[in-house]
């Protein structure tokens, strides 16, 4: 029974903390890019303009919900829930604080990679069903880019499997020694750049570039079905975020205590806001070069970088 | 392990249950005044031409090819970076030949021009 109520806490615990990354990374998305473009962003809506995203979220529900005539009803309506419950799931795993994840199973960093990756069905789903030129064209650019990225971020990983010994977070968080971060620090640009590709979010996101596929695979859809599309996008940003934070950079192993979660959710918001500052910054790849770049030089360099850790493991 | 189970089906329950609880709201709160406009598909304005159903690119089809392959690589590495420590020099080199004769593939599809967008 105490299973079951811990598990509804931390899966109550976990769908707040992707409601508050999505409204709190919208928010900080739109100051950080307004100071980008010299403008001072939202800031009528509460000090410093951070309800601007509940007074957004509260139109998106009050708008109306269309489903197109030719769209497969069914799987239209489904496939947001199939793209939002992969990323809130993701969040299970990360090692949040010394000692606990919420779902602390063995094979947690495979579970990190694996299992985000399922949101792809839910794309291809959402622009197939769109019965929309331009969405089933977004949908496939999408999948192909999704699973292109998938390698280096899996191949990026594996070198502190290497490092640990061990898939479990909390046994590589326990491993973790500062001399990672320069052994590995090619490999988390790697998993760093895959993890902005994965979510779909610029300079990457031309399955979704309004100018050229008007939104791509979510052409579509409106109001809150959209608005679940973009959820799963922040909360994908943030999950990576955390999980690079902890496992990556080290997270709450610098400070004991208290102090190391506050490390930890610093080192994590300095991840987001990278993230941002390089969508406002970079101009988006075309389809050709997305695609090669994945293949040709993120795969080989996690590969390169998987040699290296493994000959220089014993000394480490 | 029972116990884990549980743990991630109430994530998973949570995230439907969310995301179902946003869509019921909206559907209460929203107004519904369909028209033949609003309901077409979306292009623009102009009306759809032709089947939106268009046909790919054979290269996103090799893309997939190379992707099962190089994939497949990656969850064999995993047991192989768990027994790591444990096994000494032998299974770096026993790996070594595994990823030599991958990346022997990668630079085949390279060459033949497999990773191009023509």
């Amino acid at each position: 029974m105490s299973g079951f109520v811990g598990g509804l806490i931390w899966g109550l615990a976990a769908g707040t903390l992707i409601a508050i990354a999505a409204l709190f990374g919208v928010w900080w998305e739109r100051k950080v890019a307004g100071r980008i473009q010299m403008r001072i962003g939202p800031q009528t809506t509460g000090p410093a303009g951070i309800l601007q995203t509940i007074a957004d979220t509260l139109k998106l529900i009050l708008k109306e919900d269309i489903t197109p005539d030719q769209a497969d009803v069914r799987v239209f309506r489904l496939a947001p829930l199939v793209v939002f419950v992969p990323v809130a799931m993701s969040f299970s795993v990360i090692p949040f604080a010394a000692g606990f994840a919420p779902l602390d199973t063995s094979v947690g960093m495979l579970f990190f990679l694996a299992v985000p990756a399922l949101s792809v069905i839910g794309i291809l789903l959402g622009g197939w069903s769109s019965r929309n030129t331009y969405a089933t064209i977004g949908a496939i650019r999408a999948a192909a880019q999704m699973i292109s990225y998938e390698l280096p971020r899996a191949l990026a990983v594996l070198s502190l499997v290497v490092l640990a010994g061990s898939i479990r977070p909390l046994d590589v968080m326990a491993a973790w020694s500062p001399w990672w971060i320069i052994a590995t620090a090619p490999g988390f640009i790697v998993y760093f750049i895959a993890s902005i590709a994965e979510v779909n979010r610029g300079p990457f996101d031309i399955p979704e570039a309004e100018s050229e596929l008007v939104a791509g695979y979510f052409a579509d859809y409106s109001g809150i079905r959209w608005s679940i599309f973009m959820m799963a996008e922040y909360g994908g940003m943030v999950a990576a975020s955390l999980f690079g934070a902890a496992v990556f950079l080290g997270g709450w192993n610098w400070l004991p205590g208290i102090g190391g979660i506050l490390v930890f959710v610093a080192l994590t918001l300095a991840l987001v806001t990278a993230m941002v500052w390089v969508k406002w910054t970079y101009p988006r790849l075309r389809a050709d070069q997305l695609m090669s770049f994945a293949w040709k030089i993120m795969t080989p360099a996690a590969i390169v970088q998987l040699v290296v850790v493994a000959v220089i493991a014993p000394w480490l | 392990m029972g116990q884990d189970y549980l743990t991630l089906a109430m994530f998973v329950l949570v995230g439907l249950l969310f995301s179902a609880a946003a869509v019921a709201a909206s559907n209460l709160l929203s107004p519904s005044a369909p028209s033949a406009a609003k309901s077409s598909t979306y292009e623009c304005g102009s009306l759809p031409i032709g089947s939106p159903w268009v046909q790919f690119r054979v290269g996103y089809y090799v893309y997939a090819l190379l992707f099962l392959v190089f994939d497949i690589e990656t969850v064999f590495l995993y047991p192989w970076a768990l027994a790591f420590n444990r096994m000494g020099v032998s299974i770096l080199f026993a790996m070594a030949i595994f990823v030599f004769i991958l990346l022997v593939g990668l630079v085949y599809a390279w060459k033949e021009g497999a990773l191009e967008w023509r």
